[in-house]
Order: structure tokens, then C-alpha cells, then sequence
């Protein structure tokens, strides 16, 4: 067994954080190597590393058996690294093609890259129209673009970040048999998650990070989820049980016949959605993106006029004509996908981003004027109560992880006393320790008798905290599922649009 | 080997640099101002003298510097209120001349006027006449969704030439021996000056309160708050449930009425009249005052001292150095671009690789 990249002593500081902490292990060539840890963990700093967009403070990377100096993502695509980044960096008005000559680093015809990338396409399973623009296509095919792309350097180790965290089951299996393939020719693949189950399926070796350092290496076979949650986290999570109390004579929200009927072909209409949502009931929307999410969320959340037919029906009344404004005085709260910049603004410190949702209140007003006393202690209890890792309210939100913004927002929701919560993605993108608190509160919160909505991708997660989980195909909401004895192969023939 | 130039959003952008950098920009513009003088064959430092110091040196110097920095001050307090929002009114200059027309015109129906309510009138008509031309680009932004950056720009000529309409046509001095300019205004309708013999008048009284007001809105008041989200992030202007159209209308108004309040200042102040050329071009000067003073109502009044001063430097520059007074447009265009210059780099860091 040869070893195709060692990490010798990596450090790496950024003000106030070490990202990395003396990270020394070895890659097995041909081998799917999988770093686990939280998010902050510094997995993803160290790949940055050795794909030479960052630089570190100390320590030495040996490629085969040379030391690297990597100082760009050229000089490592030179070496054979490439990396397919989480965040996916494609022009959306242009074709998959000229996608993927843009990611060329030498030169090559249209017509050329065309038959390479048809080759590729052909040989592992990708199902790609190079001239269909990047805007007509599904997350799942997007990521096919960009792995594409980078197979088209002839790489020779392949980074993947998190690149499982926007996929559907049905689309992970399918990434995962090409991963595979791409190994058995000779590929070393550099899987990076925090999902447990998926690097027990995946992966051939596991390195576990937490706070900077290495805690373990281990052969992936040896271990189960347990064993390695343990390991991630250094503490077992324990999850609060969802207990059904829910008033099933009491309705908070009905959507009656709601279609959208819009032009534009980005948007998916809805098509006649029924659901009634009870009191202290926890509805969660399934569905892979892309199905009419954003759509449903836009009418409830009404910020633009989005045009639709149907009647939304919160506590007998009927709120289809009322501003987001008028919706949040009447008690609905909402946390949007988008953290930065929507439901947020990084530029503004914690007790400012406090007045953003809150201006409905007269609590946080004098008159015209802020009542800066009230939005600050308010933040502070946020920031108590939610376990929000931040030195002082008077921090830009811009400067918190993903997990501790996220654990900041919804407390500042939950603590308005809302009636009715609606979150979109809550639980996106950030570490398993703000996810499980995450989950606890949303809990907690509809025992007190709050009825909440969310409206996920990530099954586990509905299935973890609802009570009834309704799946969005093409624009329909299938019937509702009740969690506690859910038939999961029904559950699957929804998801691929199977209602009965 | 392929010479790359990287440009990359620094995370830990300064406030401190921020705030720092319209200095930087100031002695940048000094140095490399220098440089012209040197071309044109002037001793730099005697120059810097004449253009910077002398102007300032006595009494009448310092009055006129406050006669300059008045205008530009009110209208980029105005401005401050739509950039902060994120729009881009650059049509003060255009609803400067119409708070001008409108301010004026009641000063010339009521020429025989003794009242002690025309001054008053004047000043009320000459806001109303610059909010009414900013609404016009608010309204075709909001309805249309045009672009207020083309449209209030355009309008400031349709402005000018209505000025040029009235002042050689109706209101045209029948013993002014067929000038284009208007009958002056009656003493009850000039502005008072603040010492006898000197130009310095009350306009300056509404700069500090304007400055003073401002200061408060953006700190302590939600409408302030709400410009300042608006201005981060549209959506997330939307998520709070602010009414964004409105936001647009108000920060027009304000800005417009503010640019009225300086072309009635001018009018009825040191000009005294209404005639073709009223604004040294105040309304486009006072968007560099805005950026230079970063948009903070202190910062202004600071900021439009130094670009008053660049004024009265070109004139003086023009009498004794036989330099054509242009030079000042010179100077400040060199601050506006050493100032977007420092600003880029504290936002992001360029490396070539």
C-alpha cells in the first residue's frame, strides 16, 4: 500500500482560532480516505491547504514521496489535486460546456473538450446535456458538472467537500457507485463529511478532527455511526424524543387549493396544495430542491407579491392579502434558507440583527426611536438561552459560524413567543452539535404548543423531529405521513413522485 | 510563466481604515498634485500655499470658504440619506436648480413684498421644488423600475434648461438691458448674513442642524435603521417586512429637498437673483463630499471644508498663478479617485502571482 499524500505537522491560525492544530496523517494511494468533524472542526482548512488556497503557519505536504510546495490551485491541479468545493462555482447563464472549458487549464478546442467530456460522461454514469444551460439544471446536476470538470484535468487525488450535503439518498447512491469507479481506476478520493452513515458506506479509511487536531485514524471497516459520533463529538448527543401532544382539534394554518401559475421558467407552480397544520404539530416538507420549496415558502412568507390562487387560513383568518409585516404581528415567525444577507445582515451586529425581525414590536421601539436597551438585553438572552458562542452582542453576525448564527436566529424567533414558526433548511450546513440543540429547541418549542413547518431536503432530519412529513414533487404536496409509524418505502415512492 | 492578478474579498476589512482613508486619499492627492505643478513648471510648494493656505488667511477668506462648504454640505447630507439606501441619486445638481426656481419664483411674485414671511416661503418653496423634481426618478424607479442613476442625471438638464426658459423668457429683467437673468429678489427675500461686509449667512445654521439631525436619524431612530439594512441587503430589508418602495421615495425626497434648500440658499443669498449660472456645479461636487465624509453627517461638514477649499484655491490659483481654474476640478478628482482607490484596496487584497 502506498501512501500518495502525508500531512506533516500542519499548523494553521487565523485570528483567535486554530484552524489546525499540528495535523500530521497519511493518504493511502487509490483509497477513499474520509475527514470527519464538525464544522470549525478544520477539515476543511486542511484541504484548502493542500489544494494551495491556503497557506500554512507550519508543517509540509508530501505528494508521493517529494515534498509539495503548493502556493495556488494551480500549482496543486499541476500535481494532479483537484477539488470539488461545496459551494459550486458555475456561471449559470452558460451552457455545461462552456463550463467546463472555463475550468481548462490548457488549451483545448470545443469540439475536442466535447468528445472528452462525452467519453467521461459515457464512462462513469454521468447524466449530462453538455448544451443545456446551467440554470435548467437540478443541484444534483450541477455537481456532476463541476466533478466533470475537474476529472478533465486528469486529476490524480480528487477533494470532495461536503459534497453530499445538497444530494438526494437516490443521488448519494448514485455519486457514490461513480466514486467507487473512479477509485477502482485509479483515483484517491478525499471525502469530507459529517455524516456518519455516509462514511461508513463510502469510505475505506476515516480521520476524525475535532478543535483543530487529529483524534483518530481509523480503517472505516472496524467502526459503526455510534462508534464514530462518539469519536466526532467527545460526547454522545443525546436527542430529545418527539412525544405526540399534539391538539388535532385545534387549527393553526390551512392552505387550501394553493396554485401558482407564474411564466417564468425558474419557477415551479404549485399545484393545488392542501394541508391543515394542528396545534403543537411539527409538519415537515420533504422533497429534493428545486420541486417548488422556494415558491412555497415566497407565499408564505409573502415578501414580494408572489402571484397565487387558493386561500392561506391562519387562525381563522385569511392572510393571503397581508404583508410579511402583517403576518409577523399576527405571531408567525419565519427562518429563511438563506442566512446571510436574508434572514441576517453580517454587517450588523448581534442586537441590531435582534430590531430586523422585531420592528413589528412596540416593545423595541419609543416611538419612532430604537429602544437600544431592550434589543441588547433581548440579544443577550438570545445569546444565553441558545448557546451561542460569541463574545458580545455588539459582534457583526457576519463573524459567527455557520452554526452559531443559525442557533442565534431561531432562538431570536422562538423568543418573540411566536404562534405559528416556519423555517426553511434549518439545520443546512452547519455542525452536528448546533444541529442536535437545534433539533431539541424546535422540539421543545411545539410542546409548549407551537406548530411549526419546515421545509427540508434532509429526510433524517424530518424524520427526527415531525410529527407528519408530506413530500413536494414537481409542484404537489403528497398526503401526509405520520412519522411514528412511517412506511419508508412509501415514504421513498413519494419522494420520487409516486403519490397514491 | 503566466502573470495572474488575484482579487480577493479580505474577511477582517478595518473600520479603522474605512475611516482613515479619506485621509490617505487627501495626502496621495497632495503628492501626486505636486506632480502637476511641477509639469506645469510651478514650484510646488508656493502653489500649495496660494491654492490651499492663502485662501484662508483672513477673515473675508474664512467666510467664503463657509459661503462654499454650506451648499455642498446641505446637499451631500441629503445624498447621504439615498447612498446610504443604495441608490444612486445623482441628480442634485437638477433639483438644486428646481428648489432655485421654485424658491426664486415666490421671491419674484412677491417683489414688493416687505414681509417678514417671504424669506420663510422662499426657503419652504425652494425644499418643495427640489423634493418635487426627486420624485420624478423615485417614481419611475418604483413604477418602472428604471435606473435612478440615468434618470435623475437626465433630468438635471431638463432642469437647467427650464431655469434658462425662465430667465430669458418671462422672467427676464425688462432693466436688465436684455441679460438673461431675473429682477432681484427683495430685501425681505435675501438671506441674512451672519457679519456685516461678509458673505457668510444663516444657511450655515441649517447645514449644522441638518448635520445634526441626520446624526441622530442614522443612530437612534428605526427609519435610520431601515435605510441601513436596505442599503446591506434588499432581501433582508423584505425578511423585516420594510416597505423598500416607500424607503426609496423618502431617502428621494430628503435628498431632494436638501439640494432645494442650497439652491435657494444661493439664490436668495450671495446671488441675489435667478440667472443661468447659479451652481459651480455644488450638485455633482457634493457626491464626493458624501463618499469623502463616508456617509457620516461629521464626516460631511469635514469633508465639504476641504472640497470648498479646492474652490477658492482654483480662484486664487487663477489670479496668481495664471493657472486655468479648472485645477480645482483637477484636485477633486483626484481625491474621488484616491479615495475609491484606498477604498478597493481595504476591501480587497490584489496579489500577483
Amino acid at each position: 500500500m502506498q501512501t500518495i499524500v502525508e500531512f506533516q505537522n500542519i499548523c494553521k491560525e487565523y485570528p483567535g482560532v486554530v484552524a489546525n492544530n499540528n495535523v500530521s496523517f497519511k493518504i493511502i494511494k487509490q483509497s477513499i480516505h474520509a475527514i470527519l468533524g464538525e464544522n470549525g472542526a478544520g477539515k476543511s482548512t486542511l484541504v484548502k491547504i493542500l489544494y494551495g488556497h491556503v497557506k500554512p503557519d507550519k508543517g509540509q505536504i508530501i505528494i508521493n514521496t517529494d515534498l509539495a510546495t503548493i502556493n495556488s490551485p494551480n500549482m496543486a491541479q499541476s500535481l494532479g489535486i483537484n477539488m470539488v468545493f461545496q459551494h459550486f462555482s458555475l456561471f449559470e447563464s452558460l451552457t455545461v460546456a462552456e463550463n467546463l472549458i472555463l475550468g481548462m487549464s490548457e488549451k483545448i478546442s470545443l469540439s475536442k473538450l466535447n468528445l472528452k467530456s462525452e467519453t467521461i460522461c459515457n464512462k462513469y454514469g454521468f447524466n449530462l446535456n453538455l448544451n443545456s444551460p446551467i440554470s435548467s439544471l437540478s443541484v444534483g446536476q450541477r455537481q456532476s458538472v463541476e466533478i466533470v470538470r475537474s476529472l478533465l484535468n486528469n486529476p490524480k487525488i480528487l477533494i470532495m467537500d461536503e459534497p453530499t450535503s445538497v444530494l438526494t439518498p437516490e443521488e448519494i447512491n448514485k455519486l457514490f457507485k461513480i466514486i467507487k469507479k473512479l477509485v477502482a481506476d485509479g483515483l484517491t478520493v478525499i471525502f469530507i463529511s459529517h455524516k456518519l452513515e455516509e462514511i461508513i458506506n463510502i469510505s475505506d479509511h476515516v480521520t476524525i478532527m475535532r478543535n483543530g487536531k487529529v483524534v483518530s485514524n481509523l480503517n472505516t471497516k472496524n467502526e459503526d455511526p455510534e462508534s464514530l459520533g462518539y469519536k466526532m463529538l467527545g460526547y454522545k448527543v443525546s436527542i430529545t424524543k418527539q412525544t405526540n401532544n399534539v391538539n388535532y382539534l385545534e387549527n393553526v394554518l390551512s392552505l387550501n387549493n394553493l396554485s401558482s401559475y407564474s411564466q417564468d421558467p425558474f419557477t415551479t407552480n404549485l399545484n393545488k396544495i392542501n394541508f391543515n397544520l394542528k396545534k403543537g404539530q411539527i409538519f415537515g416538507i420533504a422533497g429534493v430542491a428545486g420541486n417548488g420549496q422556494k415558491e412555497l415558502m415566497e407565499i408564505l412568507l409573502n415578501e414580494n407579491d408572489f402571484e397565487f390562487k387558493g386561500d392561506i387560513i391562519f387562525k381563522n383568518i385569511n392572510i393571503n392579502k397581508l404583508s410579511t409585516f402583517q403576518r409577523k404581528s399576527l405571531s408567525i415567525s419565519y427562518v429563511t434558507e438563506q442566512r446571510l444577507g436574508h434572514s441576517a445582515v453580517p454587517e450588523m451586529s448581534l442586537s441590531e440583527n435582534i430590531l430586523l425581525s422585531m420592528s413589528h414590536k412596540s416593545d423595541f421601539k419609543k416611538g419612532d426611536f430604537i429602544n437600544f436597551d431592550k434589543i441588547n438585553s433581548y440579544a443577550n438572552d438570545v445569546i444565553k438561552n441558545f448557546n451561542v458562542d460569541t463574545p458580545s452582542f455588539n459582534v457583526k453576525a457576519g463573524k459567527l459560524s455557520g452554526g452559531n448564527l443559525q442557533k442565534f436566529i431561531i432562538g431570536r424567533e422562538i423568543m418573540s413567543n411566536p404562534e405559528l414558526l416556519i423555517l426553511s433548511q434549518p439545520t443546512w450546513g452547519i455542525d452536528a452539535g448546533s444541529e442536535a440543540f437545534i433539533k431539541k429547541s424546535l422540539i421543545e418549542l411545539s410542546q409548549r404548543g407551537v406548530s411549526i413547518i419546515i421545509i427540508s431536503h434532509d429526510l433524517d432530519e424530518l424524520l427526527e423531529v415531525c410529527h407528519n412529513i408530506s413530500v413536494l414533487y414537481e409542484g404537489s404536496l403528497s398526503k401526509s405521513l405520520n412519522v411514528e409509524n412511517i412506511d419508508i418505502t412509501k415514504l421513498g415512492k413519494y419522494m420520487g413522485g409516486l403519490f397514491d | 510563466m503566466v502573470y495572474l492578478i488575484n482579487i480577493k474579498l479580505r474577511e477582517d476589512y478595518s473600520n479603522l481604515i474605512f475611516y482613515l482613508s479619506p485621509l490617505v486619499a487627501v495626502f496621495l492627492t497632495l503628492f501626486f498634485g505636486s506632480f502637476i505643478f511641477l509639469i506645469l513648471d510651478l514650484s510646488p510648494f508656493e502653489s500649495f500655499k496660494i491654492f490651499f493656505i492663502s485662501p484662508i488667511s483672513n477673515s473675508y477668506g474664512i467666510s467664503e470658504l463657509f459661503v462654499k462648504a454650506t451648499p455642498l454640505a446641505i446637499i451631500a447630507l441629503g445624498l447621504s440619506y439615498c447612498f446610504k439606501n443604495n441608490i444612486y441619486n445623482i441628480g442634485a445638481e437638477g433639483q438644486l436648480t428646481m428648489g432655485a426656481i421654485f424658491g426664486g419664483g415666490i421671491g419674484l411674485l412677491f417683489n414688493d413684498s416687505t414681509s417678514i414671511f417671504l424669506l420663510p416661503l422662499m426657503i419652504l418653496f425652494g425644499a418643495i421644488g427640489g423634493a418635487f423634481w426627486a420624485t420624478i426618478p423615485a417614481l419611475l424607479k418604483t413604477k418602472f423600475n428604471t435606473n435612478e442613476i440615468l434618470t435623475s442625471l437626465m433630468l438635471t438638464y431638463v432642469a437647467l434648461f427650464i431655469l434658462d426658459y425662465f430667465v430669458v423668457g418671462p422672467w427676464k429683467d425688462p432693466a436688465g438691458y436684455g441679460l438673461p437673468k431675473s429682477m432681484p429678489f427683495p430685501d425681505a427675500g435675501r438671506l441674512p448674513v451672519l457679519f456685516d461686509g461678509l458673505r457668510i449667512h444663516i444657511g450655515l445654521y441649517f447645514a449644522i442642524i441638518i448635520c445634526f439631525i441626520s446624526y441622530i436619524v442614522y443612530n437612534k431612530t428605526l427609519f435610520g435603521f431601515k435605510l441601513r439594512v436596505s442599503g446591506f441587503s434588499s432581501k433582508a430589508s423584505q425578511y423585516a417586512g420594510f416597505k423598500y418602495k416607500n424607503l426609496i421615495f423618502y431617502t428621494f425626497i430628503i435628498s431632494g429637498a436638501c439640494a432645494g434648500l442650497a439652491g435657494l440658499f444661493e439664490v436668495s443669498g450671495p446671488i441675489g437673483l435667478l440667472y443661468r449660472d447659479i451652481s459651480p456645479n455644488y450638485g455633482f461636487t457634493a457626491i464626493i463630499v458624501a463618499f469623502l465624509g463616508r456617509l457620516n453627517p461629521i464626516g460631511i461638514i469635514l469633508s465639504s471644508l476641504l472640497i470648498a477649499l479646492t474652490y477658492l484655491g482654483a480662484e486664487d490659483a487663477q489670479l496668481f498663478l495664471k493657472i486655468p481654474s479648472a485645477v480645482g476640478f483637477v484636485f477633486q478628482g483626484l481625491v474621488l479617485f484616491f479615495l475609491l482607490g484606498t477604498d478597493f484596496l481595504n476591501k480587497y487584497k490584489v496579489s500577483i502571482s
